[in-house]
Parts: C-alpha cells; structure tokens; sequence
C-alpha cells in the first residue's frame, strides 16, 4: 500500500476537529436547526396492533389553534399491521399546540386480530399478519457437502438452543428533519448516514428534480443503521412543510422512536455441531427463524429481510445443512444495525462451539485456533490470550467455589467492511489554509478528522491548517455511512486529492517539493485565485475483511442472579490506523452496545394487547456508566493492509464472549439474551416451574420443527428458558 | 396551574421549588412526614394548607415568566406547561441543552438549577423562576473552554456529541463540590447520564484528567508480525 511507513499524523491521536463546537453546545443538530417561522410537526400513530382504518377525520384539527397543515399518510379504507404505524400528520405553531390538535382526531377503526410473539406467529393457527400469507416464510435448506454422514460418523456432537432479543438501536438524538421550501428549491436537514440517499429519496417521492433538493446534515447524534435513507417521517415533514407553506420540522419522540425506527431482529437458533476426536469440526446444522417485524410476509411470501444469519459463523466446517426463515408479527420493521446479522450469529455459533469444546474436554482458545481459517484472527486469539491470562485464569465450567462464580469466554467476529466511490475538492488558498469539501457526513466516527488527518500527513502541514466540511450534498458525492466504510472510502480520495495538489503547486511554485517546509512559500505563489483540485476514491488503498477478537471476565452470583462484568479485552485489526484516537472511541463504543445487548437490552411486547411495553428508556435498558468494566484495547497494526473500517467488528463478539464467560462461571449456559438475573436463576434450576416452562419449550419444539419442515417435532437435549 | 406567591427561600432539596410552599409541595409533605417538618418549618398545617390554596391561578393561556440563564434576566411569554429545556431551546435560543427522553432518563437536558444538576425537561419553566439556570453555553464568556470541556475534547470523552453538554454539566457541578474526584465518585455522579456511542470510558479519563488525576491511555498496539504465530 503506498501509505507512508514514517508518519508525523497517520495512526496517531488527533483530537476530532469538531470537539470544541461540540462540548460547548455551539454545534448544530438537526433538532437544533430553527429556519424562520419554522413550524412542528407530528404524527398520530395507530394504537392497534392490527385494524382496519375506515376513515380518519382531520377536520377538528385542522381547525383547531396554531394548526398549519393535516394530512393522512394513507387515503381511504385501508389496514394498519402496528401499534405505532403512521397514520397522519400535523404542523402546528407550536409543540403543545400540535400535541393538543392529535387529540382531536378523530380514526374509526375495526380492529382485527393480531400475534406480537414469534412463537405464537409461527403456529399453524396463528393471526395472519397478511391475511392468506403464512407467516412464516419458507425458504430451502442450504446444504454443503454431506451432513447426515458427517454427523453419523463423529466423535461428538451438541446440540442446544440459542436465542436472541430484539434490539433497538435508541441513538440519542432522535430521527429528525426540518425542510424548508422557497420557490422550486427544497433545502433538508436531516439527522442521517446518507445525505445523498435522503436527497435522492425526497426526489423520487415527492417528484422534484434531484438537483433541486439540498440536504445538510452538519452534526448527528448517532444512527446505528437506522437512519441510512429517507424515512417516512422525514417525507411527512416536507409533506407538510408543502401544504403549510412554511417551514417544518419534525424531531420523533424516544417514544416513537422505540415503536416504529427500526430494530436488529430477533433470532431462535436450534444449531448442532460435531467434531472429530481432535476437536476439529466436521458438521454443522441449524434450523433458525427470527422476525424482521410486520414486512417479513410482505413483498417476498417470507424472504430473509435480515433475519438470515451468516451461518455456521467464522469457522471451517466441511458439512453443513442451514434452513432459516423470517416470521412476521405485528410489529415495527427491522432494519440495519450495526453489523447486522453478525451478534446473533457470535452469539449462537460461539456459544455451540464452546459447548462442543466442554464435551472434548478442549481449552476454548485451543479449539478456536484449530478450527478458524484466517490466520490474523488466529493470531488475534494469542496475543489476546496471552495479553488476559487466558490460561491461568481458565477453570472448567461451574468449578468456581462459592455462590459468587468467576468465569471466562471468548469470541470473534468476521466483517466485510471495504471503502467505495468517494470524491472530495480543495480549495488551497495562498496563506497555506486547505478547504477540503467532501459529501460523507459525521455520525460521531470523527470523518472530518480523518480528512484532516490524512490531508496534512500527505501535504506535511500541520492539521490546523486544514478544514474539513462534509454533511451536504452540494459537496461532491460520498456513500452513506453503513457497513463499516466511511473512513475506507474518504482516506483513499483524500490521499488522491493531495497528490494531484502536490503536482499542482509544483507547476504554480517552482518548487521540487512543496510538502511540508516549502509548503507556506509554494501557497503564497497562488495568488488571488485559490488552486482547486479534486480527488476520487482509488484502488490499492483501502481493503476489506476486519476481524476481532474479545475475551470477557465475569462475576455471577448465583443466589441473585446478577452478572457482573470485571473485565473485557478487545483485539481488532483495521489495518492503516487512521486516527487512533477515534478508532479506539469507537471500539469503546462496540463493546458498550454489545454488553447492552448481552446483559440489558430487549423490546418487550405484550401479548394480550400488542402494545410496545417499554417504548423508553426507563424500561429498555441502556448500559450506564456504572455498568461498564475495565475495557482494555489492543490494536494490531497491519498498515500493509490499507485502511479498513472498524465500526461494526468491535460489537460482533462482545455478547458472544460474556455469554461465554457466564457458561463457564456456571457450568449450564443461559440460552438467550440477554442474560437477566432471571433466567440465570432459571439455568440454575433455582426457579420454581408453573408449567409454562413446559409450554414455552413445546412451543419452541413445534417452532424449530415447523422451519426444518419435519413432521414431529424435534426433541431439543437442552430446554430454553 | 398554581404558582406560588410567597418568595421567601427554603432549604428545601431538590432545587427544584426554592421558592416557598407550593401546593404541590403541601400535598406532598403530608404524605411523608419528615421532609413536611423540613418543607414546611415552623408553619403548622393549616397555615400551610390556606397559603397553597391562596396560589394565583395561572394557565392555560401564556404569560410572562422570567428566568435568569447564564447571568441573564430573560422575559419570555410562555404557556404553564412548558418545559424549562423548552423555554431555553426554542424561546432562549439555547441548543446546546439537548432533548432524547423528555422524560427524566437520559441526562441530555441537564442543566444547572442554582448550583444543582436537573433535568431541564421535567422542570416547568415557571418552576425555575427565581433560581440561577446555568446552560452548557454559560460555561466561559469568551468562547474558550473549561478544563474539563479541554479534557473532554483531548480525551475524546465524546463521538457523536449529542449526550456531550448534558455530561458536561453534570461533571462541572460535580468537579465544583469535589475538585478531584475518584473513579467511583465520577460514575456515581452520571448515573443519571446516558450516551449510545459508548463514550462512558473516555468520559470518566476527561473527568479524571479535569480533576488532576493524568490518565494514560488504555489502548495498546502490537504489530502483526512481531508476535510469532503458532
Ligand atoms: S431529555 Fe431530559 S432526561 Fe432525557
Ligand atoms: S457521544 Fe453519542 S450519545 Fe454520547
């Protein structure tokens, strides 16, 4: 990779440009965004589960004080499919005045039956999400090599039963828009991963030319995937910016953001793995189902829609058979988040294999080594076992003395990421100062940095001298922020642009070399017109393929239940180090959510209702300060490589590695997330069955034999809480 | 909407009502016994009762409320229900001050009541009448930075920033009552602060490092090659 080897900024720590603006409450969110006369919005939403809406009279809004703009979402007779869908919209003067307005209108709805619970959506008897669709999708068995044989002729073999929660993304500023029209000009903030995306959108749907639709994104509270393209709130909001003639904004509620922004699936996994005596796998099977939310049924007759898991995880295993399909339930859609698919997979995968390596009486780290094919991450699992005493600390399952048990887990993580097309511009004017524009926006990664950053490695000036802007999409184009990609694509075009300035200012100079020390004398030969260039993303740069590894350091206590976390080690690679600073914020950050995941967090729906029981965060659970243990980092550095994104691998293994961790503490692993007191009480046998125990896994019995199309059920060797 | 004529101070914690006896306040005392003989002082309770029932009338409609921001006496004219995180981001113009729950959960509001951290979404702008509001914007009059705003930047105690002044505000309160505070007392005192990004590690090395407790950094580097595979 033609990345520098000796550098001044590349793979050092520069703080993020934008930190000042942003400790002092002078950076500007989209909820902060104030056009004049700006008006707010909201939106009434369906309080059923399933209905069918046969009108929705606005009139008493429309007249009520301060209101602006009504509009429906949907015309006519049509049927809603969940608490918490879309159904009409209000700009008002002010906020109490649209909050009074919602009440006045006034929706005659049939309401109509409805199944909020996976295991209740998949019985043959169950309401039909859309009616005359199953819904349970169907998809074939993906077969490779021979696994019935393979199966029959190992050594050994597990099987047991893993589930997952479904898992709110909760970033912190809401989803947002304010839009303002004047004259055919439409200009957008918007609290989004992808400007371009949001700007194409608002084109599509609401038939304005692209080149007309400006959309800004300055600063963002966190996405998480789920604010990667235009949403329906966000259409609503010009829609009555439209109608109202005014300025709109429309900021959802942490209420609504839990109902209807987007989730990580759910996952029920039964697995089965077989190795041979050395403890090198042979087999793997699974049958697996999760709900994607009400869509699953909708387009596809039950295609994946992210529910699919990339199976079997990580690890080589010569045969394998894997059915998996979407069910839908009446509730909100799934989409992106962070690292989609890969959690429920580590969770699953790493949980079967270390099971399998109890049965071998095989140390988890040697059976890891054995099995995983690529040779960084086998380096990873070393140098992270060395660095965490992995085998001075490693007892066999359950063997800790005393009703405070330790134990110890590991787990990987495998993530494509890769950069793509990117283009920036500069302006370098004749006092030294660099204006570089590029369309990428900053969800809290520190992209402007990391221009910063290459840009004055590549020009040898110091970073002060260069200012970054992104976040609109009159800058040239740049991806969305998904998939772990922004910094691989913005490096490689920042290097290209520097290059093509370092040619220039040779021409303008003079000068052999106008980097570094010549670069104040080569700058003040431009003159009165600053020298413009431009740069593209390039080849041969950046790579794809990050991989990780964490080890985790538990505490149960088995007469409550309570997990405590004493320690986490993360071991990532990403290759050319961009900003070390941010690339370990952002480790931090992976390993938080995942022990939110692990520990913490789940959407709760009610049953008898269909109502979201924990739409906030006094019930759904975030991890707290007080929550987090000692997080230790190790970075392998891999320049050699180019850049790769980091975003998503460090929050893969992190549930895959506690849950471990609380397996060997115990000696009976807990099989789902996340790890409440509850159900560790229940794995330890100390919580009395009222014989919904008995139901809950018949239920899940029938599921996973419903997805294996069997005729009888498939009799589990472990019961799930 | 009751609004309490009486201004004379009471030590009454939380800073939330400095100002006399509130209806609220008389309803509540009666249920708990202990903080009503601290509320109420020497007042009996029929004193108490006839002045909470003497409270002027106020609402629906909009009226004046003046608050004191930053050192500032401001006049806005506000409806009874409006939040004070409202009054200070739409009417004030204040933004820094963020909303993600609206409802006492997540820190991003925090501001300063007199001294004391609040969540500015669950206090009534009319309820911060008479207290000193200090906002993250309030922080230095020049433009510059606290030490621990500094911190927070050096330390990366942030990413996408939108949990940031709320944090800010609670660790500047903390930092003034305790100059250096342990680990432990940091986590305590943002207990009441969320952050998604996961910042919560370089959040306490800021605080540590505000405090006068250097703080190294954690992560570690190994080159691939220089660790031999098995
Ligand atoms: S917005 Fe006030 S605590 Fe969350
Ligand atoms: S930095 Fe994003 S929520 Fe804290």
């Amino acid at each position: 990779m033609p990345w520098p080897k000796e550098t001044k900024y590349l793979g050092k720590s520069t703080p993020r440009a934008e930190g000042p603006a942003k400790v002092s409450g002078r950076a500007k969110f989209t909820t902060d965004v104030a056009p004049a006369g700006v008006l707010f919005g909201a939106i009434l939403r369906s309080t059923w589960a399933a209905a069918r809406i046969k009108s929705i009279d606005l009139t008493a809004a429309q007249a009520a004080p301060g209101i602006k703009a009504a509009l429906l979402v949907h015309n006519g007779e049509y049927l809603t499919r969940y608490y918490g869908d879309e159904l009409a919209a209000l700009a008002g003067t002010s906020r109490q005045a649209v909050l009074d307005a919602l009440r006045l209108i006034k929706v005659d709805a049939e309401p109509l039956p409805f199944v909020v619970k996976e295991l209740d959506a998949i019985k043959p008897d169950a309401a039909q999400v859309f009616a005359g669709r199953p819904n349970q999708g169907n998809n074939p068995a993906r077969d490779s090599g021979r696994p019935d044989d393979a199966f029959a002729a190992a050594a050994a073999v597990v099987e047991g039963s893993f589930a997952t929660q479904i898992e709110l993304h909760q970033s912190m500023e809401p989803h947002a828009y304010a839009v303002s029209f004047e004259g055919d000009e439409m200009t957008a903030w918007a609290s989004t991963q992808g400007v371009f995306a949001v700007r194409d959108g608002y084109a599509r749907n609401l038939g304005l030319p692209q080149n007309k639709v400006r959309v800004i994104c300055e600063h963002m509270g966190g996405g998480f995937g789920a604010k990667s393209s235009l949403s329906i709130e966000g259409e609503l909001c010009a829609k009555l910016a439209q109608a109202a003639g005014a300025p709109v904004k429309l900021v959802l509620t942490r209420f609504e953001e839990s109902l209807a922004t987007g989730n990580r699936p759910s996952s029920f996994q039964k697995l089965k793995l077989a190795a041979d005596k050395d403890g090198k796998l042979t087999a793997f099977q699974m049958d697996g189902f999760g709900t994607p939310g009400y869509m699953a049924s909708a387009p596809n007759g039950g295609g994946s829609n992210g529910v699919a898991l990339p199976m079997p995880y990580l690890y080589r295993v010569p045969n394998s058979r894997v059915k998996q399909s979407a069910v839908a339930i009446n509730a909100g859609v799934a989409c992106a988040m962070r690292a989609p698919a890969h959690p429920p997979a580590a969770y699953g995968m790493e949980g079967i294999l270390d099971d399998l390596a109890v049965k071998l009486a095989l140390d988890p780290v040697a059976i890891r080594l054995l099995n995983d094919p690529s040779e960084v991450r086998r380096h990873e699992l070393e140098v992270g076992a060395e660095k965490f005493g992995w085998k001075a600390k490693y007892q066999k399952p359950g063997s800790s003395p005393g009703p405070v048990k330790v134990g110890i887990g590991c787990a990987s993580a495998a993530w494509m990421s890769g950069g793509r097309g990117t283009q920036a511009e500069a302006q370098i004017s004749s006092d030294g100062t660099v204006e570089i524009r590029v369309g990428t926006q900053d969800l809290g990664t520190g992209s402007r940095t990391v221009v910063q950053v290459v840009a004055a490695e590549m020009l040898g000036i110091d970073p002060a001298l260069v200012t970054a802007r992104v976040g609109d999409t009159r800058y040239p184009p740049s991806g969305g922020s998904g998939g772990s990609a922004t910094t691989a694509s913005v490096s490689p075009a920042i290097f290209d642009l520097c290059e093509k300035a370092v040619e220039e200012l040779k021409k303008t100079s003079g000068l052999d070399d106008p980097r570094g020390a010549n670069w104040k004398a080569a700058c003040a030969k431009i003159g009165a017109t600053p020298l413009a260039v431009t740069g593209r993303w390039r080849d041969g740069l950046s790579t794809g393929g990050a991989g990780g590894v964490q080890f985790a350091e538990v505490e149960v206590d088995t007469e409550t239940g309570f997990v405590k976390l004493r320690k986490i080690l993360a071991v990532h690679d990403c290759g050319t180090v961009v900003n070390r600073l941010t690339c370990e914020s952002q480790i931090n950050g992976g390993v938080i959510m995942g022990i939110g995941y692990a520990l913490y967090e789940q959407r709760v729906m009610d049953r008898r209702s269909g109502v979201l029981l924990n739409p906030n965060f006094e019930t759904y659970k975030l991890p707290g300060i007080g929550d987090i243990p000692a997080i230790e980092l190790l970075l392998l550095d891999m320049p050699e490589r180019g850049v790769i994104g980091i975003g998503e691998p460090c929050t893969v293994p992190t549930a895959a590695a506690i849950a471990n961790a609380v397996a060997n503490a115990l000696g009976v692993r807990v099989p789902s997330l996340p790890i409440t007191p509850d159900k560790v009480l229940a794995a330890l046998g100390q919580v009395p069955d009222n014989g919904d125990r008995a139901a809950q896994v018949r239920d899940l019995e029938g599921a996973f034999a419903r997805v294996a199309g069997a005729e009888r059920p498939i009799l589990l060797t472990e019961t799930p809480a | 909407m009751k609004r309490s004529s009486s201004s004379g101070q009471s030590s009454v914690p939380p800073p939330i009502l400095s100002a006399g006896v509130s209806r609220r306040d008389f309803l509540r005392g009666l249920g708990t016994t202990a903080v009503s003989a601290a509320a109420l002082g020497s007042q009996s309770l029929a004193a108490g009762l006839a002045q909470a029932n003497a409270e002027e009338v106020r609402g629906p409609a909009a009226g004046p409320v003046t608050l004191s921001i930053n050192g500032e006496r401001r006049t806005f004219n506000l409806e009874p229900r409006v939040t004070l995180l409202e009054a200070l981001r739409l009417n004030a113009g204040l933004t820094g001050s963020k909303e993600a729950c609206d409802r006492a959960t997540c820190g991003a509001c925090t501001v300063l009541l007199d001294g004391d951290p609040v969540y500015a979404c669950t206090v009534l702008a009319i309820e911060a009448q008479g207290a000193e509001i200090e906002t993250v914007e309030g922080l230095t009059k020049s433009g510059g930075l606290t030490r621990l705003q500094q911190a927070f930047v050096d330390k990366d105690g942030l990413q996408c920033g939108f949990c940031t002044p709320g944090f800010v505000m609670t660790l500047t309160a903390l930092l003034r009552k305790n100059a250096h505070p342990t680990e432990a007392e940091i986590r305590r005192a943002c207990a009441g602060n969320l952050c998604r990004c996961g910042s919560q590690p370089r959040i306490i090395a800021a605080a540590l490092e505000a405090g006068g407790t250097p703080t190294a950094a954690k992560a570690n580097t190994v080159r691939f090659h220089d660790h031999a595979l098995a």
